[in-house]
């Protein structure tokens, strides 16, 4: 957002966004709450998009492993219900702490490696995480092979505002603030030092190292940091399920959020939400195009968006804008 | 007078018959009506556990068969199958989506342990018809708990000891080697199978190897498993893994008695390929006629299978144990329908599912009845053990009762 | 004892298996600079293709050739219609093509041959050699056929014009344009050739772990740390990287950690090799200077 633009060129985007908040609130009382409970699912994926971007769009390194993330954050939530009987609101901040930690400490060691190697150990990561959640010494924690059964919670009041509210609504409600909270950070975060120097080091790392800049710090912070917003679209997930498995956490998952990524535009907010989108209902739909081979059909528009929109959703809706915009003299 | 008294009985007693009729009127729940039972499903089609999608594909074909005779007392069946990866979360989006968008009257089949489980409290909470579960998981047969959830398979866990009991039985001091799946529903084997061994399992069981769904091959753990000087193996594999681990254990020439869990038993999904010569002395349990068995040869319903699938899926082989599997559930599904008639309420169904007696579903081995009642929903409580001579699986021994 | 030898040499067989691919993963690196993810599908959907002519009666080498050859077509025709169009784009939408690629594979090779396992036959002997039970036959010549390929691979890279011309195509693009290389064609070339020995390596490996297509599923990610470790630029080093694997998870797993976690252990102890030596066992450390 450049300074130079008038002021009402900068209020723009503030009104789409009260605006779409406004209709995300009303939403949940027209449409059937089956409906409402997938949105909800896309509103955790937005979150973990925006961790998964902070780390390969705006740091530029790579994750192949971040559904181990989305584990970790979840089996957290879980385990605390489950065995601590935490209140499901409480496990949330934990859950993002764990993962801020176990980022962070993965972040330290793995990211002296680049390229190839890094998406090794990220894959790797991935891979080892569901062998962790069966082991035998920790089933009395994880629930081994069996996983977790959690209460569903319920709505803690009947009505708001004279509107029925029932345990998806409520949830979808507690979704979309905590999804708000983390798009705030997110924000916060990219447009601050930590956001600049992290785009240093991706741009320019030898240089910005030679600035004083300390890369391996900033690196595995923002690997943390990551890895905390996934935490949370895990712990958010497991409530919305009410069951975690190590079968929820497969490598595909991992690989699917990095494809939602890059088909809703790097270094991009609003890209997350696009991406979120098209990892819920995408599959869905090609499922109706074809019911042979569905997931033919889905690669084959990941190729499609890949040719005509290389900076995503994101990109391409910037583009439209632009050409929209009245130029000016 | 006498005419008077005539009408007026006349009339009561019409009007007792209109009363009664309205009694046995139709009565529908949501995805029932005069024309059609909507049946939802979750299968499998793509992921890890895709080879298990025939068992849906199978069924579909069956139900369109069906419809083409008239279907289930005048009513069509309408089979919704659904895609969920075998990934618990997706199952809960798509179950959700079965009954409450499309509104089905019962689902039947839903695959998996981890899946059922995901979706197991939500089932009972909404009281929707969690039925016939393609799963033999302990956990389904829970009537008070779960009043909405009845299996089919017999028990992993009650197999599983059976073979225990038999090896007490015939081999008391033999030293036994396991390989198992890493999960749900190899420990429930597993568990069964100790459970059989009692007090001695700890001693007799000499090694255990594991391995996961996602490793290439198991060849390392079979290694392992006759360097451990074990005489005895219990294989709990899943088909793919059975085949290779029949054929490794004889690659590396160790000749153990051998038993194999009910789930790998299909001749032409896992023997043929491993090698008929090298399954030779399998010991196994059945309760599904196999294709392969040529005592079926002319026997109606397995006539009635083999023109089925040439007919409407084609890429599906006669001799794959998961083809007759579905084709029973399949046939026991309408059994009930059957049974429920024009009161086609939820609460119904599961009436009738409480109430099955004697019933021989066609598919199924014949002397292995259906039986169910109000505590016990457990569709199958004898078992035949079997033994492989080289081109069929031969009955061993006599029916065996197991709770 | 017997069963330690056992062991090491199961896993010297498991680990020919993981080269094969690794040599595939290693000729598209070194063509294209690129580490492609579908790489094992396209060997899976190859090797239903040698499924299909061999169940329509062809011989088992004449199949083989046919396949090598088909498999060696598609890798070109995949490069030049599917991945051309994102040949300068960022690296990260080119890895969504890949994982495009490997899903549109996957899912067609269910729908057309389902996914129940096929057994696929083998050129080699059934009965072991030399009478031993450590090794079938098979095993033991797919390794010699692996050992082949990396011969031939290594042969052309270094001594051969066009070998030199691929690996200066992928390196360095537009130098080699000036110097008349045609970098697109050396492109498709090397998706060829990685199809084609991608092609032998599902032949070899399928026998072993029955065809279905999920088969390449669980060896693509040893084939990547078998590439990685050995050096994603040196075939050799990829193969000795295969074996290396093959042999850890099997110690691993029978002595160590036991087989619930071998492939976390395994992993971890190559990423610290690599944390060691950045570059691979057998790569080319790339200093840059500032």
């Amino acid at each position: 957002m450049s300074a130079n633009l008038p002021s009402h060129e900068k209020a723009i985007p503030w009104i789409w966004l009260v605006l779409g908040l406004l209709g995300a609130c009303a939403l949940p009382f027209f449409i059937t709450n089956y409906h409402v409970f997938q949105l909800s699912m896309v509103l955790t994926y937005a979150i973990a998009l925006v961790g998964l971007n902070i780390l390969i769009g705006y740091s530029g390194q790579i994750s192949l492993g971040h559904g181990a993330f989305l584990a970790i954050g979840a089996y957290t939530s879980a385990i605390l219900m489950d065995k601590a009987d935490m209140p499901y609101w409480m496990t949330i901040p934990i859950a993002a702490a764990v993962c801020l930690v176990v980022g962070f400490l993965f972040g330290l060691p793995a990211l002296r490696l680049e390229g190839h190697y890094l998406a090794l150990a990220t894959f790797a990561l991935a891979v080892s995480l569901p062998q962790l959640l069966k082991f035998k010494h920790l089933e009395f924690l994880t629930g081994g092979v069996q996983g977790i059964v959690i209460m569903k919670p319920e709505a803690p009041w009947e009505t708001l505002f004279g509107l029925k509210l029932n345990s998806d609504r409520w949830l979808y409600f507690f979704t979309l603030a905590v999804t708000v909270v983390m798009f705030v950070i997110g924000w916060n975060l990219i447009r601050g030092r930590v956001g600049r120097a992290l785009i240093a080091i991706r741009d320019q790392p030898i240089a910005a190292a030679s600035m004083g800049i300390n890369t391996s710090m900033y690196k595995s912070l923002a690997f943390g940091v990551s890895a905390m917003f996934t935490g949370v679209a895990g712990a958010l997930s497991a409530i919305l399920v009410a069951f975690v498995a190590p079968d929820s956490f497969t490598v595909f998952l991992s690989i699917t959020l990095m494809v939602g990524m890059v088909i809703g535009g790097v270094t991009s907010l609003p890209g997350a939400l696009y991406g979120a989108l098209f990892i819920q209902f995408i599959p869905n739909i090609a499922d109706q195009i074809s019911k042979a081979a569905p997931w033919a059909i889905y690669g084959i528009m990941l190729i499609l968006f890949m040719y005509t929109m290389p900076t995503g959703i994101a990109g391409l809706l910037r583009l439209i804008g632009q050409k929209l915009r009245p130029t000016h003299p | 007078m006498k005419k008077r008294q005539f009408t007026l009985t006349a009339l009561c007693l019409s009007l007792a018959g209109f009363a009664m009729s309205a009694s046995a009127q139709k009565k529908y729940d949501p995805g029932a009506s005069d024309t059609e039972i909507k049946i939802g499903q979750t299968m499998p089609y793509s992921g890890p556990a895709s080879a298990y999608g025939t068992i849906g594909k199978v069924q579909a074909a069956y139900f369109k068969q069906l419809n083409e005779q008239g279907g289930v007392n005048g009513r069509k069946i309408n089979f919704i199958s659904l895609d969920d990866g075998y990934s618990p979360p997706k199952t809960v989006e798509m179950v959700r989506r079965l009954v409450e968008q499309e509104e089905v009257l019962l689902t039947m089949g839903t695959l998996g342990t981890p899946s059922n489980t995901a979706i197991h409290k939500y089932m009972n909470t909404k009281k929707v018809p969690h039925m016939f579960l393609a799963t033999g998981a302990s956990k389904w047969n829970d009537p008070k708990n779960f009043p909405w959830t009845i299996g089919f398979n017999p028990n992993y866990n009650s197999e599983g000891k059976l073979y225990g009991q038999h090896i007490l039985a015939t081999k008391p001091n033999a030293k036994i080697a396991v390989l198992v799946q890493n999960d749900d529903y190899g420990k429930d084997y597993l568990n069964g199978f100790k459970d059989g061994l009692g007090a001695k399992a700890a001693s007799m069981i000499v090694a255990t190897a594991s391995y996961e769904v996602t490793d290439p091959t198991i060849d390392s753990q079979i290694v392992t498993l006759k360097g451990s000087g074990a005489d005895t193996f219990f294989n709990i594999t899943t088909p793919k893994f059975a085949a290779q681990a029949i054929r490794k254990v004889d690659e590396v020439g160790w000749k153990p008695t051998h038993y194999l869990n009910q789930v790998s038993a299909s001749v032409g999904s896992v023997l043929k390929p491993a090698g008929l010569d090298k399954a030779v002395g399998l010991i196994s349990m059945l309760y599904v006629k196999e294709g392969s068995d040529s005592r079926w040869d002319n026997d109606p319903t397995m006539k009635d299978f083999k023109a089925l699938i040439k007919k409407y899926a084609p890429e599906v082989s006669p001799d794959d144990g998961n083809a007759t599997y579905g084709y029973a559930v399949a046939q026991t599904m309408v059994q009930v329908l059957k049974q429920a008639g024009d009161n086609l309420t939820r609460e119904n169904i599961m009436k009738q599912a409480a109430s099955i007696k004697d019933f021989q579903v066609p598919m199924v081995l014949p002397g292995v009845l259906a039986n169910t009642s109000p505590d016990d929903f457990a569709l199958f409580q004898t078992i035949q053990m079997v033994k492989f001579d080289g081109k069929t699986w031969v009955d061993f021994g006599k029916p065996v009762t197991v709770k | 004892m017997e069963t330690f030898i056992h062991q090491v040499v199961a896993g010297i067989a498991t680990g020919g298996v993981y080269a094969s691919l690794a040599l595939a993963l290693v000729m598209i690196y070194q063509s294209t600079h690129h580490i492609n993810f579908a790489q094992g599908e396209i060997a899976m959907f190859a090797t239903y293709m040698a499924w299909t002519l061999l169940n329509a009666g062809v011989s088992y080498w004449l199949a083989f050739t046919c396949t090598i050859l088909l498999a060696f077509a598609l890798g070109v025709l995949i490069q030049r219609i599917i991945i051309r169009p994102v040949e300068n784009a960022p690296v990260l939408n080119i890895v969504v093509v890949f994982i495009g690629l490997l899903v549109i594979l996957n899912s067609i090779a269910g729908w057309v041959f389902t996914y129940t396992i096929k057994s696929f036959p083998s050129p080699f002997p059934k009965e072991p050699p030399f009478g031993l039970h450590f090794i079938s036959s098979h095993e033991l010549g797919s390794i010699g056929v692996t050992l082949v390929l990396l011969l031939m691979l290594y042969g052309f890279f270094k001594f051969t014009p066009l070998g030199l011309a691929m690996r200066a195509a992928a390196q360095n693009p537009d130098s080699s344009r000036l110097v008349g290389i045609r970098v697109g064609w050396m492109l498709a070339l090397g998706w060829g050739l990685a199809a084609a020995i991608g092609s032998v390596a599902g032949m070899m490996i399928a026998p072993v772990v029955f065809l279905e297509p999920n088969m390449m599923s669980g060896i693509l990610l040893y084939a990547f740390a078998a590439a990685l470790v050995g050096g994603i630029d040196s075939p050799g080093g990829a193969v000795l990287g295969g074996f290396i694997v093959g042999i850890l998870e099997n110690i691993l797993g029978a002595y160590v950690i036991g087989t619930e976690l071998k492939l976390s252990v395994a992993l971890v102890l190559i990423i610290v090799v690599l944390t060691i030596k950045p570059a691979g066992l057998f790569g080319k450390v790339i200093v840059s200077r500032v």
